[in-house]
């Protein structure tokens, strides 16, 4: 599983070193496909109680643009 | 005559731009309801790896939580779109763990509980110079455990409206009851500790292509004050019963990336990887994708799978395995090491003209996922989202 890890790693890694590379100008009029409600670089507004479950079962949170504190999890 | 039809032609031009200015800042200067979200989930748990018993015992638990979150708009004075959010969500749960606070009762008052968490947030977005102001506070409050919040970022856009990138400050202020097992109680005076969260959150994002965005974050987190939980029992090797004990400092560094694919006209990709380090020793690779297949325009399926795996924190060690010699020392197996799976799917139906009759019901979302743990714990969420505009 560790290998699985490193290749998906190194593949977020090149994907983000291509796109980079190859950024184009798009115009307001060509976003329709990135305004998607879909398409939001975000958690969606139902993922809210699994991202609570999730930081409170698991030993590490953050690094989602959501919250990093508060609350309990202590059952 | 020619000069008559151009000045005409003119002055109607004129009129009309002056109407349509008017009809933007008639609607633009108004508070008006941006939307409304609705968010019910059912969740359910179980495992026998129970801290509150040391590292075993049940871990059964379900809770009921709605949250309703309200987001209002308002274009300023000088064109500056202002949101403002309020929120509030209310939990019921019920935990077959925290009923062995005291091992003796078969239902004491520590079985169920609820938390409520309302908040307040604003932004103000400058369009024309690319910038966006944030703030918010929040509170939450449970029997043993109360929480005050407040954040304040700021996010500015590249020249060519193709990048963003954003600060973030957050501080949680949290005060702990300092409810021990049973057996460990000197009284019934419980007294409080507190527990601070100061975290500065970056993120850029970027747009590559039509179809193609994607989003680099990262957070540096630092808490202090009382980070263990009061009730959690740990046994020594030599049968000695303590209350867990952890350092009253810890830094946090998560790093993560998002992508999210427009493949074709009808599959989207959204993928999210995350690196987590701490000073505890708690290292941890976060893997997910979802993939929401639009079946038409109005409707929505989106399969996902969410792979998370972590190493244990140093001062973690199973039931009976700590000894005398530790100076800090936890059995709560969520700083064990283990695998977890994630999956299931959801389905969102938006139609044009509103739901059940209902125009401004634009969105129904229901989400089902399934959870593992390789130690043991497994559990169900069932999530329904409804959204008015």
């Amino acid at each position: 599983m560790k290998n699985f890890i490193k290749i998906i790693t190194a593949i977020c890694l090149l994907i983000t070193i291509l796109s980079m590379q190859s950024c184009t100008t798009v115009k307001e009029y060509e976003k329709n496909k990135l305004n998607d409600s879909e398409m939001v670089l975000g958690n969606r507004v139902i993922e809210k109680t699994e991202l609570s479950f999730q930081s409170y079962r698991e030993g590490s949170s953050g690094a989602n643009a959501g919250k990093v504190g508060g609350g309990c999890g202590c059952n | 005559m020619k000069k008559i039809i151009i000045s005409a032609l003119a002055l109607l031009g004129m009129l009309n731009a002056k109407a349509q200015e008017n009809t933007n800042s008639g609607q633009s200067k108004k508070l008006t309801l941006d939307e409304a979200n609705l968010v019910s989930s059912y969740y359910h748990q179980d495992g026998n790896n129970s801290a509150v018993t040391g590292g075993v015992g049940t871990e059964k638990l379900t809770d009921i939580s709605n949250t309703i979150d309200v987001t209002m708009v308002k274009y300023d004075k000088k064109d500056r779109k202002n949101k403002f959010n309020f929120s509030v969500g209310i939990d019921h749960y019920t935990s077959a763990s925290s009923d062995m606070i005291d091992l003796k009762a078969n239902s004491s008052a520590s079985h169920a509980d609820n938390r409520i968490y309302p908040s307040l947030s604003w932004s103000r977005e400058n369009e024309s110079k690319g910038t966006t102001l944030t703030g918010g506070v929040m509170f939450s409050t449970e029997f043993d455990y109360q929480s005050y919040g407040a954040n304040i970022g700021f996010s500015q856009k590249t020249a060519n409206r193709m990048g963003e990138f954003t600060a973030k400050f957050q501080t949680y202020l949290d005060q702990v009851k300092l409810i021990a097992p049973i057996e460990l109680r000197a009284n019934d005076d419980y007294g409080t500790s507190g527990r601070n969260t100061f975290a500065l959150s970056l993120a850029y994002s970027q747009i590559i292509n039509r179809n193609f965005q994607i989003e680099l974050l990262g957070d540096a987190v630092q808490q202090t004050g009382y980070l263990s939980l009061p009730f959690h029992r740990v046994y020594f090797n030599d049968n000695s019963v303590h209350q867990e004990t952890l350092p009253d400092k810890r830094f946090k560094i998560p790093v993560g990336l998002r992508a999210n694919y427009f493949l074709g006209d009808k599959v989207i990709l959204r993928a999210y990887y995350r690196y987590y380090t701490d000073d505890w020793g708690l290292k941890s690779n976060t893997f997910s994708l979802e993939t929401p297949v639009k079946i038409s325009p109005f409707v929505s399926v989106s399969p996902f799978y969410r792979y998370y795996s972590q190493a244990a924190a140093k001062y973690f060690a199973p039931y009976q395995q700590h000894t005398a010699f530790d100076d800090f020392y936890t059995s709560n197996y969520d700083l064990s090491k283990f695998d977890s799976h994630f999956y299931g799917a959801g389905i969102r139906i938006s139609p044009k003209n509103g739901l059940f009759g209902v125009e401004r019901l634009n969105m129904l979302e229901i989400r089902y996922g399934h959870y593992t743990k390789s130690v043991g714990m497994k559990s169900d969420i069932i999530s329904l989202n409804l959204r008015f505009k």
